[in-house]
Formats: C-alpha cells, sequence, structure tokens
C-alpha cells in the first residue's frame, strides 16, 4: 500500500540500532566506574559494579515477585462490580448453590411470616 | 497594605463563585486570570503573620507565611495555572468551579497558622474535589468518589479530635511542631497519614484518581497529597517512624504498579511511591532531608501532573486507558509521546531532569544519617519507579505492539499545559539553584558531582537493561485485563462479606428461635383450650375475644344501672 506512512520503528533495524545505543551505554557506565574517582559515603558504593548490579537484579527480582503475585491477586476486570461474584477459590460452591440456596444462606428477613 | 491581609485561597473562591456567571471566553479568561494574579501577589508578600483574630478565646490565623508555606504556595499556583490549561477546552461548570474551590482549599490549608483553620480546609479538600471525580458521571465513579469521601471525612473528623486533644493539653491551637509525645500528636498524625496514603490507608487514592475525570485527575494528583506533606513536614519533622513508613510506601506500590493494566492507577501507584520519598525525607528530619521533601513535593506536583496529562490525553483520544487496549500511539501522538517522555524522565530523576535534584538530596540525607537499609530501599524503589513509571507508561501507551487506534494529538491547550510542565522539569533540571533558593534551608547543596551523576545514571541504564532483557526473554508480564486485590479488598469485599455472613446467621438465628417460640406458644394454647373446651362451652376459644368484651361490657353496664337504682 503506497498510503502506508512507514514509522520509526516499523524499520526492525531501528529498533535494533536503539538496542545497541542501550548496550553500547551501559558498557560505556561500567568503565566509567574505574576512570571517575567516587567520594563514596558507604561500604557498598566501593563494591565493583555496585549500582549497575543493584539495578539490574533489583528490577528482575521485582518483575518477578510482580508476577508471582498475580497468581492470587489477580481477579476480573468487572470483579467489584458483582457483589455476588465469589472468589476464583469458591467457584466449585457456586455450581451448587442455586438462587434459592442464595436465599436461604442470607436467611431471608422473616419477621413474621 | 490591606491588599497583604488577603489570604491566597480568597481570590480562587471568588473566582469560583464569577465562574458561576460567566459563560465562554470571560470565563476561560477569569480561570487563567485568578492564579497568575494570585501568584503575583503572593511573591510580593513579606514572610509573616498577616490575619489573626480571637475566637472563643483561641487566637486564629488563617494566613501565615513562612518559608515552608510559600514553597507549597508557590507550585500550587502552577499545578493550578497548569490544571487550568489544560482544562480549558471543557464545558463543564461543574468540574471547572470545583477545581477552582479544591485549588483555593489547598492553598488555605497550606497558609493556615492554626489546627482549627487548617481543619476547616482539610474537609473542604475533601468536598471540593470529590466533584471532579463525580464528573465522570458513571457508576463506577459515583462508588469510587463516595468512598473517596468517607475515608476523606475520616481524616478530617480524627484531625478535629486531635485538635481538640491537643487544644486541652497545651492550650493554644497554633499549628507548630506538635511531635508524638501524647495521644493528640498521634491521632494528627493518623489524620495527616490517610491523606499523605500511609500504607494500608492508601487504597483511596489508587481507587479514586483513575475514576476522575481527564482533567479533574490533573488537579486531584497536585494538591491533597501534598498538602498532607505539608502538615507532616510542619508537625512532625524528624520523627523517626516516618523514616520506615515512608520506606514502606515507596517500595511496595511499584509491586502493584507493574502488575496494574490501567495507566492512569499506574501513576496512582507511583504517586504514592514518590510521596515515600517526602515522608522519608520528613522523617530524618535534618536540614538536608526537609529541603529534599519540599523540593520533591515541589517537582513531583509537576511531573506527575505532566504524566497525569499525558495518559489523560491518550483517554481523551482514544477513549481507552488500559495496557492491553494501547500501543503503537507514538505514530499519530508525536508531540504527547515526546511529552509523556520528559515527565517520566523527570520521575525517574534522570540528570538533568527535575526528579533528580530532589530526590538525591533525601537518598544523600538517608545515607548520611547512617539509614543504610532504608537508603538500600530508596534505591530499589528508584530503579523500580523508572520501572513502571519511566519505561511502562510511555512503552505501553506509545509502543510495545501496534493497537492499530487512530488517534491525534489532543486539543492546544492540552499541549500547552503539557508544554509548561514538561519545560519546567528540564528547567528546574538543569537550574536548580533557582529552586534551592526557595528552600527552607540554606545547605549549599550541588547535585551535579560525578559520583551522583554516575552512579544514578549507571541505576537507571541498568535498569533498563533489565527491562529489555526480560521483555526479549518473553518474561516480562504481560497487560492483563484484570482487577488487582490491594487492601481496598477489606473493605470492598471481605468486610461487607463478614457482614452478610454475620446477619445471615443472626437471621437464621433468629428464626429458628422465632418458629421455636411460637410452635410452644401454640402447644400452650391448645392445652389451654382443650382443657377449657372440657369445662364450658361458653370459655371455649371456638367464641370470639369479642363477644367476651361484650359481654364484660354488658356486665359493668348492668353495674352501673344498679348503682343508679339504689
Amino acid at each position: 500500500m503506497k498510503n502506508e506512512k512507514k514509522y520509526l520503528f516499523d524499520n526492525p533495524n531501528n529498533v535494533k540500532r536503539l538496542l545497541h545505543i542501550l548496550y553500547a551505554c551501559c558498557v560505556i557506565l561500567v568503565v566509567l566506574d574505574f576512570v571517575i574517582h567516587r567520594h563514596t559515603t558507604h561500604d557498598w558504593e566501593n563494591l565493583w559494579a555496585f549500582y549497575p548490579i543493584y539495578g539490574f537484579i533489583g528490577c528482575v527480582v521485582l518483575v518477578i515477585v510482580a508476577t508471582w503475585m498475580r497468581t492470587f491477586l489477580m481477579r476480573s476486570e468487572d470483579y467489584y462490580d458483582n457483589p455476588t461474584e465469589t472468589d476464583a477459590h469458591n467457584d466449585y460452591l457456586d455450581n451448587n448453590t442455586s438462587n434459592n440456596n442464595v436465599l436461604n444462606k442470607k436467611g431471608e428477613h422473616h419477621v413474621d411470616d | 497594605m490591606w491588599m497583604i491581609e488577603i489570604p491566597p485561597f480568597v481570590p480562587f473562591f471568588i473566582g469560583a463563585l464569577i465562574l458561576l456567571f460567566t459563560r465562554g471566553m470571560l470565563r476561560s479568561a477569569i480561570m487563567i486570570a485568578i492564579p497568575i494574579v494570585s501568584a503575583m501577589h503572593l511573591v510580593m508578600v513579606p514572610e509573616g503573620i498577616h490575619l489573626q483574630f480571637t475566637f472563643l478565646e483561641y487566637q486564629l490565623t488563617p494566613y501565615r507565611v513562612d518559608k515552608l508555606s510559600i514553597m507549597f504556595g508557590y507550585v500550587f499556583h502552577i499545578a493550578a495555572l497548569i490544571g487550568i490549561i489544560y482544562s480549558l477546552h471543557l464545558r463543564d461548570t461543574m468540574q471547572q468551579v470545583s477545581a477552582m474551590l479544591y485549588a483555593g482549599s489547598a492553598l488555605g490549608a497550606v497558609f493556615a497558622g492554626d489546627l482549627l483553620t487548617l481543619f476547616v480546609f482539610w474537609e473542604l479538600l475533601a468536598f471540593t474535589s470529590v466533584f471532579l471525580i463525580w464528573a465522570r458521571r458513571t457508576q463506577r465513579s459515583y462508588d469510587a468518589g463516595m468512598r473517596y469521601l468517607i475515608i476523606q471525612v475520616l481524616s478530617g473528623v480524627i484531625l478535629l479530635v486531635g485538635t481538640l486533644f491537643y487544644a486541652h493539653e497545651n492550650n493554644t491551637l497554633a499549628f507548630g511542631y506538635i511531635g508524638l509525645d501524647s495521644v493528640a500528636g498521634w491521632l494528627i498524625l493518623i489524620a495527616f497519614g490517610i491523606k499523605c496514603a500511609f500504607p494500608i490507608a492508601h487504597n483511596w487514592l489508587t481507587d479514586a484518581y483513575p475514576e476522575a475525570t481527564v482533567t479533574g485527575t490533573v488537579f486531584l494528583s497536585a494538591f491533597t497529597t501534598k498538602v498532607a506533606v505539608y502538615a507532616l513536614a510542619r508537625a512532625f519533622p524528624g520523627a523517626e517512624i516516618l523514616v520506615y513508613i515512608g520506606a514502606a510506601m515507596t517500595c511496595f506500590p511499584i509491586f502493584f504498579a507493574v502488575i496494574e493494566n490501567d495507566l492512569r492507577r499506574v501513576l496512582a501507584y507511583s504517586l504514592i511511591n514518590q510521596v515515600g520519598f517526602m515522608v522519608v525525607g520528613i522523617g530524618i528530619g535534618t536540614a538536608l532531608a526537609i529541603n529534599g521533601a519540599v523540593s520533591h513535593a515541589f517537582n513531583d506536583v509537576i511531573f506527575k501532573g505532566l504524566l497525569f496529562m499525558s495518559m489523560g490525553a491518550v483517554l481523551q483520544m482514544t477513549g481507552r486507558i488500559n495496557g492491553s487496549d494501547l500501543g503503537g500511539l507514538y505514530k499519530t501522538m508525536p508531540k504527547t509521546t515526546i511529552l509523556c517522555i520528559i515527565g517520566a524522565a523527570s520521575i525517574s530523576a534522570f540528570p538533568l531532569f527535575s526528579g533528580f535534584v530532589s530526590k538525591s538530596m533525601v537518598m544523600s540525607a538517608a545515607l548520611e544519617e547512617g539509614y543504610d537499609w532504608i537508603w538500600l530501599m530508596l534505591l530499589f524503589a528508584s530503579a523500580g519507579v523508572f520501572h513502571h513509571a519511566g519505561i511502562k507508561i510511555p512503552y505501553f501507551a506509545f509502543f510495545a505492539h501496534d493497537s492499530g487506534l487512530k488517534a491525534n494529538d489532543p486539543p492546544n491547550n492540552m499541549l500547552l499545559a503539557m508544554a509548561i510542565a514538561a519545560s519546567l522539569c528540564i528547567a528546574i533540571g538543569i537550574y536548580p539553584q533557582a529552586l534551592y533558593s526557595l528552600l527552607p534551608y540554606d545547605t549549599g547543596y550541588n547535585p551535579y558531582d560525578a559520583t551522583h551523576v554516575l552512579a544514578q545514571t549507571q541505576l537507571l541504564f541498568f535498569s533498563a537493561l533489565a527491562f529489555v532483557w526480560l521483555n526479549l526473554k518473553g518474561m516480562y508480564p504481560p497487560e492483563l485485563r484484570s482487577t488487582n486485590l490491594d487492601f481496598d479488598w477489606i473493605y470492598r469485599r471481605a468486610m461487607p462479606n463478614t457482614l452478610q455472613h454475620i446477619f445471615s446467621v443472626i437471621w437464621q438465628a433468629d428464626r429458628a428461635l422465632r418458629d421455636a417460640l411460637k410452635l410452644r406458644l401454640n402447644i400452650y394454647l391448645s392445652y389451654f383450650s382443650g382443657k377449657n373446651d372440657r369445662l364450658s362451652f361458653l370459655l371455649s376459644r371456638n367464641y370470639p375475644s369479642g363477644s367476651m368484651v361484650m359481654w364484660v361490657a354488658v356486665v359493668l353496664a348492668t353495674y352501673l344501672l344498679l348503682s343508679f337504682i339504689k
């Protein structure tokens, strides 16, 4: 199609270029660690490549833990909109409860028959 | 000069009144003029107490200007102006008036010199802002607004009780250092903490802000939490407990932010994370830390506003805000993309952007005061905030897969507001001395030394590398349409369910008891009636009680008659 305009990242090479720039920056930053003299106030800062390693591992741990949190925190999008919708774990209960049972469960308001 | 005595909230309140009677261009002009005129007035006001009177034997000070309050005064004016420009295209009196009142209440609160005035504006903040949520006019926003209002008013009531205790103990209402050595102090801390989104009291924010209108969220993000930060900085500087609360606030929301789908809710979580940095600074309490907290609040109002505006623009133009629906918008919304990236770089504290010059102060202060573990948590949170606000927001909205949505850049007034915020972010980042000269203390701090710049850049670039690596490995959690449970589950699901359960048990027990009693009663009745049947048929239960009454009446009437005859 002639009308279809080509955009910057439609070309996979551009994405690759961007990533290579990022990799290069990372390498340069680690090398700079040896060139620039730091005024450290804490022992940990003197460890080899402390900040890069901490940043990388921190983010990986963050994402892995967050993904794991999904296993017990995630519900359907309209979870709060349906007050009758039970938690995922109680789904098997739902199948057995007919409408009558729900009424019985609530005990009705039965003040006088 | 008498003009000095006009507190900054007055022009905003009067302006809101005028808005009710104006339309079109005139209304727009008035809305823009008010924050500008009021800000120019504020610049000329010297420090000191400008308004004071006695009420029920207590000294009230509705207008006090000092280094701490004027800092927030300035940024609230900037935020109000940016928000107003952003919402110029609106034709919604309710939103415009309530935004004006809301900004005025925030200004009233930060210039309040006594606790009673603070309480009044504290409650006004809640009542005026809730309309910005309700203005979305959906059932969801109505419910969220209700929950928001209840929690905010609760905070106000606790503040009032704390104030009464405080006035009783100290015989003054002056709002200064309060400290935590009395019940009053704790109550007031809890009240401030609710508005400040302390952990487990934070869900009003993540619940309500994403449900507000496009323009409403921009106002909301600026004022309420920052008023609370100001109040904490005034009343509890150096309270050690705040260091730990703040550190928790920086860390836990980033996990939720990573898995959240609604991008404005991601920003709401990251708002809590940023407020956490400020709370840590206030808790450390040294001159450098307080400076860091206040300047970070200043910067956060602007860059968080910018991010909310850019996401608002996306919502406005596409009608969607879920990460799972968006993507590839850089093609058709290039200006918004660039402005959003500037906001993202600022919140991530890239050198030369505004977040860097303020956040590094809090981090340095934490290290200097020997809070090693807290410092590690803050460092983790810095990497995390880049991960979810710096990368995730622009990536899923503007890049990622092409969603096929065709939208244009938003109207010019929205772009202008974003451009103003973006230029402030860059200007403060490049020339932080302008900001530093306004700060409460003079610490001679310089963020741009090789150590800081290198450390922060390394941290950020390797966080980005982690994002790229996880994405290429396919380990990055995809955006899914979902609700993630948070603490609000307790009061939105668990408590109603438990109550319902308890009541159903009560109803059932009540029913059983009642049935048993009735059965007993019936047995006794039939027993007696059976007995009576055997005695005489006149007393039988088959006769209606009416006949009994009639016979009693006949007997009494006979007595009466006999007494006359005698």
